[in-house]
C-alpha cells in the first residue's frame, strides 16, 4: 500500500493508541504469599498439590502428566519454530495470593479491585451478568453465584472447589474429553493447573444470562495453566463466556489452558472468547466440546492478541443429530502469528459441523487456519460446512490455510470454500475522499470484512470488538 | 473564494502526461461543466484534485478558498469540502449504507463530540425520500450488489448529507435511464446555492438539460480549448467535437 499517513494522522494514531492500551497495560505490586519457583519438575508439582490440598487421585494424575510432558516433542514438525523460544525452565509454574475465593465484592483486596474496576468488571455483573468468576494469578479472587443460579442447582465456582466438592460430578468427565496426552500442551496443563471454572447445569435447565470469567496475568514469567470443565446435562443451555487482556511485561509469558465441554442429550453449550493477552504471551491452548445426542456445542472464537497462539477448538460429535460448530475470528498484527482453526469429529450418523473462520493479517502479521474434519465410511448423513476467507491489509502481510478434510464413504455432504483478499487501493480512496482518515478508513474495512461473524457475538463484546480493531487499524498505519 | 486550478500538470505513474496545463476558476455558486471525448484528461482532473495516488502532480496548483490542496491528504481534502462523486462507486461489504454516511460526518465533528443519531436518521431519511431511495437501503452494504441507478443515486445521497463547498460529479450521468438522470438533477440542483460549486464532468449533453451549467469547457488532450456559455453544449450535441481537430495543437 502507497499511503502514507500525514503528520498529524500520526500524532492522532499515537493518543489513540496510548490512550486506550493504558487499559490492559497496568500492574500492581506482586503480593504472592505462595510461589513454586522457577522450572518444572516433580517438586513443581508436588508443591503444587500440597498447597492446593490434592486428593491423591489427582497428585497421581500430575505426575503422570508431567511425564507425558517431558517426553512429547515439541510440535515444531509442523507448528511454529517460535515454540522454541519458551524456556521452561524460567517460568513459574504456581503461585498465588494464598487466599480463598471472595463470595462478596467487598471482602476483595484493594488493589485486586482496582484491577477488576479498570476492566469494568462489577458494572458489568450489575449490568447482564448472572454470576461471575474472575481469575487473579492463579487463584480465582472473586467467585459469585447469583442466589437464583444456586437455587436451580447451578455450579458455577473454581476448578479447585470443583473438584474437592463436586467430586462426584467432576471427576467422571475431567480428562474425558481431552485425555492428558493429547499434545504437549495439555499434558503440561494436566501437570500444573489451577484455576479455571467449574459449571454444571443441571437436568432442563436454560440459562438466560450468560455465565463470564475474565482471567489476567499479573505476574512475570508465570504461566498460567488455567483448567475449565463444563457440564450440560440433558437439556440444559449455557453460554460462557471468556474475555483476556493482560499486562505487558518485557520476557515472554507462557498461557496453556484446557477447556472441556460435555454437551449431554439434547443440550446447548455455546463458549464465547475474546484473546487479547499483550504481543509476548505464548496462547497455547486446547478446547474441546463433546456433544451427545441432540446436542449442540458451539465455539466463538476470537484472537486479537498474543505473540503466538495455537489454537484449533473441536468438537466431538458422539451422539445421533449432534451439531458443532466453530465461529472463529483472527487478527495478527506484526510480531504475532495467530494459528487457530477448527477441528470437527464425526463419531454418530446424521451429524452436522459448520466452521466458519475469518483472519486479518497486518503489517508482517502472519495467520495460518488449520482444519481438520473427519468422517469415517461406517457413518450416514453427515454433513460439513467449512468457509476460511483471509484478508491481508499490507504487502508483508502472510496468510496460510490448511484444510485437512477426510470424508469416507459416499453418503455425506461437505463443502469448502476458501478466499483471500486485500482491502484495494480503490475502496481506500472511495472511503477516504468521504473524510476518513487512513485508519477510519481500514477499520470500517476491516469490520465490514468480519461483519457477519461479530454479530455472532454477544452485544457487549462486539461492541468491544469493534473498538480493538479500530485500535489496532489506527496503529497499522502509523 | 472559489475552487482555482491553475496550469495544472499531471502525469500518470510511468511518467505519461495526463494533463497539461489546465486553468480554471469555479467561484462558488456557480456550476462548470467540463466536456470532451474519451481520453481527454476529465476524469483524471477530477481525480488529481481529490488526490489519487495513482497521479503525480508535475507542475500547477490547486487552491480551494486560497489554501493549496496539495499539502492536503485525501481526507483532509474531503473534509475542507471536496467531494467527488465517483463514477465507479467502490463496494464496501459487511458495511451499512447508514453506518458508512454515519461514519463520514462523525469524521468531521470535532474530537469528543458525538454525531446526534436521531437527527441524523431524521436527516437522512428525508434526502432519502427526495432521492427516492427504499428504507431498506439503509441497511445495505455500500454500493455491494447495487445497480448503476442505485450507485449513482448513493453518490449523490452522500453529496446531499455532507454539504461540501464543491461537489464533482464524474460522469455521474452515464449509464442512467432517464428517469434517473431526472432524479440525480434532482439532488444536485437542491444543493445549488450562493455558497457551493459544481464541476460536472460528462460525455453527453444530455446531463445539462436538466443540471443547467453557467459554463460549459471542452477538454481535448488535456487542455482547455474551450469555453463558453450553456449554448456550448448544445452546439457539441450538433456537430460533435469534430472541430478539435482544427483546434489541435502540432
Amino acid at each position: 500500500m502507497s499511503y502514507q499517513p500525514s503528520a498529524t494522522l500520526d500524532a492522532e494514531t499515537h493518543d489513540a493508541i496510548s490512550v486506550d492500551r493504558s487499559k490492559g497495560d497496568f500492574t500492581f505490586p506482586e503480593r504472592n504469599k505462595l510461589d513454586a519457583g522457577r522450572g518444572l519438575t516433580d517438586k513443581t508439582v508436588d508443591y503444587i498439590c500440597n498447597v492446593k490440598n490434592d486428593p491423591p487421585w489427582l497428585r497421581e494424575f500430575r505426575h503422570k502428566a508431567l511425564k507425558v510432558f517431558l517426553e512429547k516433542p515439541m510440535p515444531t514438525h509442523w507448528a511454529s519454530k517460535d515454540l522454541e523460544n519458551i524456556n521452561f525452565d524460567e517460568i513459574r509454574y504456581y503461585l498465588s495470593d494464598g487466599e480463598k475465593p471472595k463470595r462478596s465484592w467487598d471482602d476483595v483486596p484493594d488493589d485486586i479491585k482496582r484491577t477488576f474496576d479498570r476492566l469494568g468488571i462489577p458494572q458489568q455483573e450489575r449490568a447482564f451478568l448472572a454470576g461471575v468468576e474472575a481469575q487473579y494469578d492463579s487463584e480465582a479472587a472473586y467467585s459469585n453465584v447469583k442466589d437464583e443460579l444456586t437455587k436451580q442447582g447451578v455450579i458455577f465456582v473454581n476448578s479447585t472447589e470443583g473438584l474437592h466438592q463436586h467430586e462426584e460430578v467432576f471427576r467422571p468427565w475431567f480428562g474425558k474429553v481431552i485425555p492428558t496426552s493429547d499434545n504437549k500442551f495439555s499434558a503440561l496443563n494436566s501437570a500444573v493447573f489451577s484455576g479455571g471454572s467449574f459449571i454444571y447445569i443441571p437436568k432442563g435447565v436454560k440459562l438466560k444470562q450468560p455465565l463470564q470469567a475474565y482471567f489476567r496475568i499479573n505476574s512475570e514469567n508465570f504461566g498460567q495453566f488455567e483448567r475449565t470443565l463444563i457440564i450440560a446435562d440433558e437439556g440444559a443451555e449455557l453460554m460462557y463466556m471468556e474475555g483476556c487482556t493482560a499486562p505487558k511485561f518485557e520476557t515472554a509469558t507462557l498461557h496453556s489452558a484446557v477447556v472441556e465441554l460435555v454437551a449431554l442429550k439434547g443440550a446447548k453449550i455455546q463458549y464465547v472468547t475474546v484473546q487479547n493477552w499483550s504481543s509476548n504471551v505464548f496462547n497455547l491452548v486446547t478446547k474441546r466440546g463433546l456433544a451427545m445426542e441432540d446436542a449442540e456445542v458451539r465455539w466463538i472464537d476470537c484472537n486479537i492478541g498474543s505473540r503466538l497462539t495455537i489454537k484449533y477448538p473441536g468438537v466431538i460429535m458422539k451422539g445421533r443429530r449432534a451439531r458443532g460448530e466453530v465461529i472463529s475470528i483472527a487478527l495478527a498484527n506484526t510480531g504475532q502469528h495467530q494459528d487457530t482453526g477448527a477441528k470437527m469429529i464425526h463419531a454418530a450418523d446424521e451429524t452436522t459441523s459448520n466452521i466458519v473462520s475469518k483472519s486479518i493479517s497486518v503489517g508482517k502479521g502472519r495467520a495460518t487456519y488449520r482444519g481438520q474434519v473427519h468422517i469415517p465410511k461406517h457413518l450416514k448423513g453427515c454433513k460439513n460446512n467449512t468457509e476460511c476467507d483471509a484478508l491481508l491489509i499490507n504487502t508483508n502481510s502472510r496468510t496460510d490455510t490448511y484444510p485437512a478434510i477426510t470424508v469416507k464413504g459416499n453418503r455425506h455432504s461437505t463443502q469448502h470454500e476458501a478466499s483471500v483478499s486485500q482491502v484495494s487501493e480503490d475502496m481506500l480512496f472511495y472511503l477516504m475522499q468521504r473524510g476518513l482518515n487512513q485508519g477510519q478508513a481500514m477499520s470500517l474495512a476491516v469490520n465490514g470484512f468480519i461483519n457477519d461473524l461479530v454479530r455472532e457475538f454477544p452485544m457487549e463484546y462486539s461492541v468491544e470488538l469493534k473498538r480493538l480493531i479500530d485500535l489496532e487499524m489506527e496503529g497499522s498505519v502509523g | 473564494m472559489s475552487l482555482h486550478i491553475h496550469d495544472l500538470r499531471a502525469t500518470l505513474e510511468d511518467g505519461t502526461e495526463i494533463l497539461k496545463g489546465v486553468t480554471l476558476d469555479i467561484p462558488k455558486g456557480e456550476v462548470h461543466a467540463i466536456m470532451g471525448p474519451n481520453g481527454s484528461g476529465k476524469s483524471t482532473l477530477s481525480k488529481v484534485i481529490a488526490g489519487h495516488e495513482g497521479y503525480l502532480v508535475t507542475g500547477g496548483s490547486v487552491t480551494l478558498d486560497g489554501q493549496d490542496i496539495f499539502s492536503m491528504s485525501i481526507d483532509e481534502r474531503s473534509r475542507a469540502g471536496i467531494f467527488l462523486a465517483f463514477q465507479y462507486p467502490s463496494e464496501v461489504p459487511g458495511v451499512s449504507n447508514a453506518n458508512f454516511i454515519r461514519a463520514a460526518l462523525q469524521a468531521r465533528l470535532p474530537q469528543g463530540e458525538e454525531l446526534d443519531a436521531v437527527a441524523y436518521y431524521h436527516r437522512l431519511y428525508a434526502k432519502m425520500d427526495l432521492l427516492e431511495i427504499d428504507r431498506k437501503f439503509t441497511a445495505r452494504s455500500v454500493n455491494e450488489g447495487f445497480s448503476g441507478g442505485e450507485k449513482k443515486r448513493n453518490e449523490v445521497l452522500q453529496l446531499m448529507m455532507l454539504e461540501p463547498l464543491y461537489g464533482i460529479l464524474d460522469e455521474t450521468d452515464s449509464g442512467l435511464d432517464i428517469d434517473a438522470l431526472k432524479i440525480v438533477a434532482k439532488g444536485v440542483n437542491a444543493m445549488r446555492a450562493p455558497h457551493r460549486g459544481f464541476l460536472l464532468i460528462t460525455h453527453y449533453q444530455r446531463l445539462l438539460d436538466y443540471i443547467k451549467p453557467d459554463y460549459v469547457h471542452v477538454m481535448a488532450e488535456g487542455r482547455i480549448v474551450r469555453s463558453g456559455g450553456p449554448e456550448l453544449a448544445h452546439e457539441l450535441e450538433k456537430d460533435g467535437y469534430e472541430f478539435l481537430k482544427d483546434l489541435a495543437p502540432a
